[in-house]
This record gives C-alpha cells, structure tokens and sequence, in this order.
C-alpha cells in the first residue's frame, strides 16, 4: 500500500511540475464547448437545449486525452517494470496513477464546467450542480478510460484506439451524468441521476484498476 | 478437458477441421436457402403481414451476433486462463463474423423498424442501443489484434477486452432502459406472440443455418489463421537460411 501511495505522490508532483500538460485538456474542452453557438447557432433556447449534452460530451472527449500517455510514458522509460520489480501490485499502480491524473486533470475540468455552462446560455445558480456532477462524471471517465489506456499502452499510434475501446464503456455514465444536467435544468430531482453517476463512477473505481493491470502485465511480459 | 488439450496442437484441429469447415459452410447455406425460400417465396400461409418475413434474417442474426460473442468470451477466458493457442485463433477469428451478423441485424432491424414504427431508429429502445454497442465491441476487439505488434501480446489484450465487453453489454442495457423511462417515451416493442407454428419453424430452421454458417466460416478463417502463422515462420526461416 505505501508503495502504491508513494506511486501517488509521484505522480501529483510530476503532473504538477510538468510544464502544464496536465491543464491542455482543460483547454481543449473549453474550446470544444465554445464551438457549440457556432453550429447549434447563437439562439437562446437551442443553447439551453444542447447545453447539458455538450458538455458531457466535451467531458467524455477532455477526459480521454490524458488516456494516451496515462501508462505508455512509464512504460516506455521502465518505470512500470521498476515499479512491477520492486513488488507494487500493478493494481495498485493503476489506482494510483488513474487517481493522480483525475486531480491534476479532471478536477480542473469539473471546476470549468460551471463557466461553460453558464456560457451556453445555463442558469447560474445551477452552476453548482453542474460542477459536481463533472466532478463525479470525470472520475467515472478516468477509471473507464484507464483500462483503455492500459491496453493501448504497448502501442506506437494506440490514441484512436483508446477512443474505440473506451467509448462503449461510457455509455451509462454518459446517460446518467446528461440527464443530471438536463433535470437540473428543467427543475426535476436531479440528486437522483446524480446518485446513479456516483455509482458509475464506483464501479469504475472498484473494478477497472484490475483490468487495466491485466492489460499494464500483458505489456511487461 | 480432454477435448481442450487434444485441440491445443494445431496440426490435429488442422486434421480435424478440414471437412467440417466445409461441411458447415454448407450445410448452412442449404439451411438459410430453406428459410429464405419459405420466408420470401413461398405464398403467404398466415395471418401476418408482409414485413414480418424479415424476421428470417434478422432474428437469427441477432441471435448469432450474441451467440458469437459468447463464443468470443468462451474462448478469450481459455485462452486467458490456459493460455491455449487455438483458442486464441478461434476468438480472432469468430469477430469478423459476427461483426457482419451485428451489422446485419442492425440494418434489417432498421428496416423494419421503418415499415413498422415509421422511424429507422429508436434512441429510447435498450435492445437497439446495446446492440449498436455491441458493434462498437466488434469494431475495438478486431483493431486491438490489428494494433497490437506481437501475436501473443495481441491474444492477451485482446481477450481482456472481450471479457470487459461482456461485463459491460448488460450495463448499458439497463441504463438505456432508465434513460428510455426518463424520457418517457413509449416503448415500441411488444413481444409477439402471435408468431404462428408456420413462421417459427423456419424462422428455427434459418437460425440452425446461420450457427452452421457461423460454425463452418469461423473454422475456415481458423484454418487460415493458421496457414498464415504457417507461412510467416516458414518466410522467417528462409530469410535466416540465407
């Protein structure tokens, strides 16, 4: 376990420290969500309407580029078979490292959600909820995209790949963390659908560390 | 046991396979002739209308497209539990096929959907969704063999994947399910069970014709898997003789 949280600590620091890598995710999903008044059209309602998709879909998007180098960097420099030589359960390995990149990445992401919301036309006081339901979704992005990630780490060009693998996984987190957004808007309970996104993001929590590590020994051996 | 063992060297399954990958293929395609004589042919013997003759070609791929999955599954958790090289080759090469009967199932159903609800597609209805997400599983199963640069390495995460799918397909079943409730739209599909005994017959009978075509097909890519893995080694061992 200490081996496992010193993994952690490593990887917050060198996310940190690493010249802003982790904040272009959060670029291009700022980015991507400004592009939706120039196709959907600047009208008010049409933006209300698509508000709440196209931020999670921009999330899911923003949430898979990290998912590239998540694993394939220490695996190219040996830094996984370090960590797998000197007895680190890969499981552990991949919680920590999927978590580490969630709090450099995916908490800026969650934190922006509010502006983005508000710029598509969203009511301000909603805001809030828009906030944690970004911060729950992306965490069950993290965890999904972290077994996609494992798997295309033996690979030169896996990026495509990522996306093919991963976006199936996405479909329930998807489907709960929209209709949070689309009940908060529309003044429905929206603490149910939120609840459901929490457990997506459980799940992922509780079971893609040891997928993702079946796919990280695969590419030691 | 002993059957898994006997057929992890490939030069018996490659004794045993030759006749009945023909035998299959071909007895399949009788069998789906048979159905599809009886379902677009011969004269309307039932109280249906026209368009539920698409159903000899769409159930049983539907069903193939799930048959053929667990197949997948069945034989990436050999292949990842024993490590058996056959298995490998099974699961690869049953994906293509039952790829194309996703597909298959996915534009007639489609089809019939127009004629019968007025819309190609049903966002709200969790059978279409998830079989469409089974597609997408088809699709990253075969790019992960085609990405990966070593066979063995490919075998390995390759069956992780498919193992993951089969966790995953129930999952977006019952959330697109919630979602369709959400939304409240009406559901379209009834089960019918007004399918009369001159429908189901043949419709049984084309099913039985597409598992022996499913059957004889994956045997033959089988067999070409192996005569390829055959003839890179005997290339290797050329280039080093010389």
């Amino acid at each position: 376990m200490s081996g496992s949280f010193a993994v952690f600590v490593r990887e917050l620091k060198l996310a940190w420290s690493g010249g802003g890598g982790a904040a272009l995710p959060v670029g291009f999903f700022a980015a991507a969500a400004s592009m939706t008044p120039f196709a959907v059209g600047s009208d008010t309602v049409a933006l209300q309407t698509a508000g709440p998709g196209v931020i999670w879909i921009a999330l899911a998007l923003s949430s898979l580029l990290p998912m590239e180098r998540l694993f394939q960097a220490d695996l190219e420099d040996g830094t996984l078979d370090a960590y797998a030589s000197s007895g680190i359960a890969m499981e552990g390995v991949a919680l920590a490292k999927t978590l580490a990149h969630w709090i450099a990445t995916g908490i800026p992401l969650a934190l922006v959600s509010p502006i983005l919301w508000i710029m598509l036309q969203g009511a301000p006081e909603q805001g809030g909820i828009v906030a944690v339901a970004a911060l729950v979704g992306s965490l069950a992005f993290f965890f999904f995209g972290s077994i996609g990630a494992a798997l295309a780490a033996g690979m030169r060009r896996g990026g495509l790949l990522i996306a093919l693998v991963t976006l199936p996984l996405y479909v329930p987190t998807m489907i709960f963390g929209a209709a949070t957004l689309d009940a908060a808007a529309s003044g429905a309970d929206w603490v149910g659908p939120l609840m459901l996104t929490g457990s997506a993001a459980l799940f992922g929590i509780a079971t893609s560390p040891f997928g993702a590590a079946m796919a990280l020994r695969t590419a030691l051996d | 046991m002993a059957v898994m063992s006997f057929f992890a060297n490939p030069h018996r399954f490659m004794a045993a396979s030759k006749w009945p990958a023909w035998g299959f293929t071909l007895l399949g395609a009788a069998l789906i002739a048979f159905g599809v004589w009886k379902g677009l042919i011969a004269p309307e013997d039932h109280q249906q209308d026209e368009r539920a003759r698409m159903m000899f070609v769409h159930v049983p791929a539907m069903w193939l497209s799930l048959f053929a999955y667990a197949f997948m599954v069945g034989a990436s958790f050999i292949s990842f539990v024993w490590r058996h090289a056959i298995a490998d080759v099974a699961a690869k090469s049953a994906a293509p096929i039952g790829a194309v009967f996703t597909a298959i199932g996915l534009m007639t159903g489609s089809i019939w959907g127009y004629t019968t609800w007025g819309t190609w597609w049903e966002w709200g209805d969790a059978r279409l969704v998830s079989v469409l997400v089974l597609f997408f599983i088809y699709l990253g199963y075969i790019a992960v063999w085609q990405a990966m640069e070593t066979p063995q390495k490919a075998a390995r995460a390759a069956s992780i994947l498919c193992l993951i799918g089969a966790v995953n397909i129930p999952i977006i079943h019952f959330s697109v399910e919630w979602f369709a409730v959400l939304h409240q739209q009406s559901t379209f599909m009834t089960t019918d069970d007004r399918a009369t005994a001159e429908f189901k017959i043949p419709m049984y009978i084309s099913a039985l014709g597409y598992l022996a075509l499913f059957g004889g097909l994956t045997l033959m890519n089988m067999r070409a898997e192996i005569l390829r893995t055959r003839a890179e080694m005997l290339m290797q061992r050329r280039q080093a003789a010389d």
